[in-house]
């Protein structure tokens, strides 16, 4: 370890300290800030010794995280970026936090995947799925998968974990010189008409299956697969998956997450035996009790994690969707037109965030029967009949209802 | 006026879509059954033929692959048959740009475009123009709201003019000050948000070239998102006014 690390860890943990105690914030991302200042090479040097899983894609970095974690935590300590500050400063924070655990998962925020893995060497990159998302940070989807294939192809040691069944995911991994193929599903299939590799169309078979019509690129064969709640191994074992938490979609990430943990040696049972007991994850699917009436949270940012939240939501509750547009959720809210409100026909649901207009008026043009309020408790209130309630937010609006449930 | 039902072809929404830009088809559909005429939207697939015979074709933004992809399936003419006989066309933004006679993608490669309007779209010289875009539309529209996220510069020829002044944001880029096109029947815009939802007047302004009498309808939660919307740009407009006076120029990420 140098000398200069040392100094930058220290400042990093008095600046963090600093901003806890004067109440500024939770200290993760400033600490990692003036530690990064301090040593620009402190990722880098907080990484030596370990053996590191990078999760990253679009939807469930940090669902599929808490999974691997609970799987790599039935062996030992695990470090981890909770809390889900998931850039080179708040995984620099959370590495130097941590100084004795020798495995550790990180979530990357996709464009900074290239840059993470660079600095830390990983042995395991686990690749989720790529879709449309704050398209006005990162432009076009097509340009960060080839962001990850060119990064790939550069470091041969990785052990590649991906989802076979996104035509993105696939291509980008398939440039790694080692890779797990897992069939983990993909609803979402609109930002993948056009093959990745050479422009042409992409042809599905219904099944999963995809073929590019110019240059044959295919879906890779998958070795580990899902078949409804089950997740079949590599043996061809199957494990029925009884997850705490919602969602087809999870059971595809608990996959993902086992076939990574596999890596080190965890067996699929026990794996996806430690998953099972996970039931919310950083205020995701989290039950709790608000304006007098329980209330469910559900994290959706995007068209593809919108499509699967609604989904999720139970059919006999009470509705509210929660739509901000700030820099972290994007600032161009036309994503609410790709996601099949119409769905939600026959039922009402209440317009809420900073959004609530936008949201107001996608909800007129679906035929859904819909009120519109400003505030998040009125909002609850307003909600369907006087039972359970679904609240259905994207990225700020969720941490803003996190922090209004937490201090009820 | 069409005998029965008026047939939107939503071309290519895999392709031409990336932005919510569907959401157009959808609201032109709604506002007319709202009304009481039967309406159709066609999702045209990318292995699909474009229908001949539909009243309205509209057209979103999309990706360069998905784009260049774009044009070679519409390169078969129905859309230059439609264009002639003066069926009503909306384009946004990568939409927009391949019905002009070119366009950038990628490194900077030329492509041909549909070349069914006169205009041919470069790069902009700096950032890619990514924003709240206002413009005040001439006939009759009033002022247009929406988003704009593009790289494109587009520059029109004679036979084509804009669809609006510039008022914020960027819009064509070219240094005239002017947002999208109008040719004929053919509308364009860099308008994301998508364009009809925020501007109802637009929505029923293409109606129109396909339904003569349009009664009104009750579009108060419109007006309330445009309000707040114009709310917006004037608060950053004096935020930004005070940053330029007490701050030095912010320096480049």
């Amino acid at each position: 370890m140098t000398a200069r690390f040392a100094l930058a860890r220290a400042a990093g943990r008095t600046a963090s300290g600093l901003s806890r105690v004067t109440g500024r914030g939770g200290g993760t991302t400033i600490g990692g800030r003036v530690t990064l200042l301090v040593d620009p090479d402190a990722l880098a040097q907080a990484a030596v010794g370990r053996e590191l899983a990078l999760v990253s894609g679009t939807n469930g970095k940090t669902t599929t995280r808490t999974l691997l974690v609970a799987a790599l935590a039935t062996r030992g300590p695990v470090v981890s970026n909770s809390g889900g500050a998931n850039l080179p400063t708040g995984l620099t924070a959370a590495l130097t936090a941590d100084r004795t655990s020798r495995v550790g998962v990180l979530e990357v925020d996709e464009p900074f995947l290239p840059k993470v893995a660079a600095a830390v060497m990983p042995r395991v990159v686990v690749l989720l799925n790529l879709s449309r998302d704050q398209l006005d940070r990162y432009a076009e989807v097509r340009r960060l998968a080839g962001v990850w294939h060119d990064t790939l192809a550069a470091m041969p040691d990785v052990h590649v974990v991906a989802n076979a069944d996104d035509p993105l995911v696939a291509w980008a991994g398939s440039a790694a010189a080692d890779v797990t193929w897992v069939s983990a599903g993909q609803r979402w299939t609109y930002d993948s008409t056009a093959c990745p590799a050479c422009g042409d169309i992409l042809h599905r078979d219904g099944e999963g299956g995809w073929r590019s019509d110019g240059c044959g690129l295919s879906r890779p064969t998958p070795t580990w697969r899902v078949d409804g709640t089950v997740v079949i191994d590599p043996t061809g074992e199957r494990h029925p998956v009884e997850l705490a938490i919602p969602g087809q979609v999870n059971v595809g990430n608990a996959a993902l997450a086992a076939a990574a943990a596999a890596r080190w040696g965890v067996s699929a049972t026990d794996a996806l035996r430690a998953m099972a007991a996970i039931g919310s994850v950083e205020g995701r699917y989290l039950q709790t009790s608000f304006s007098g009436r329980p209330v469910r949270l559900l994290l959706a940012k995007n068209p593809a994690g919108w499509s699967e939240a609604l989904q999720m939501a139970r059919s006999d509750t009470g509705l509210v969707v929660a739509v901000n547009a700030r820099a972290a959720d994007g600032r161009d809210p036309s994503w609410l037109w790709d996601v099949p409100f119409e769905v939600l026909r026959g039922r009402h649901a209440v317009a809420t965030g900073e959004r609530s207009r936008d949201v107001a008026v996608r909800l007129r043009y679906a035929g859904v029967e819909h009120v519109r309020v400003d505030d998040l408790a009125q909002a609850v209130r307003a909600a369907h009949g006087s039972g359970p309630v679904d609240v259905l937010a994207n990225y700020t609006a969720f941490q803003g209802y996190r922090k209004v449930v937490r201090d009820a | 006026m069409p005998e029965s039902q008026v047939r939107i072809a939503l071309v290519f929404p895999s392709l031409l879509g990336t932005y919510g830009d569907g959401g157009n088809a959808s609201v032109l559909a709604q506002r007319l059954r709202w009304r009481g005429i039967d309406a159709d939207v066609i999702d045209v697939g990318v292995d699909d033929a474009v229908p001949e015979q539909a009243d309205l074709y509209v057209l979103g933004g999309g990706e360069d692959t998905a784009q260049t992809l774009a044009v070679s399936r519409l390169s078969d003419g129905v859309l230059a048959r439609a264009v002639a006989a003066g069926k009503t066309v909306f384009a946004v933004c990568a939409g927009f740009q391949i019905l002009g006679e070119s366009f950038l993608v990628g490194a900077g490669d030329i492509v041909p475009g549909l070349g069914l309007v006169d205009c041919r779209t470069d790069r902009l010289p700096g950032e890619r123009a990514v924003g709240e875009l206002l413009t005040d539309a001439a006939d009759g529209l009033g002022v247009l709201t929406g988003y704009e996220n593009h790289g494109g510069r587009t520059v029109l020829g004679a036979d084509a003019r804009p669809l609006a002044r510039v008022r914020d944001g960027v819009g064509n880029g070219d240094g005239s000050g002017g947002d999208g096109l109008v040719q004929g029947n053919v509308v364009a815009t860099y308008l994301h948000g998508p364009a009809l939802a925020r501007n109802p007047a637009l929505a029923d302004h293409l109606l129109r070239t396909v339904v003569a009498d349009l009664s009104p309808l009750d579009d108060h939660e419109e007006e309330e998102l445009r309000a707040e919307r114009f709310a917006f740009l004037r608060r950053t407009r004096r935020t930004s006014r005070w940053r330029r006076q007490w701050r030095p120029p912010a320096r480049d990420a």
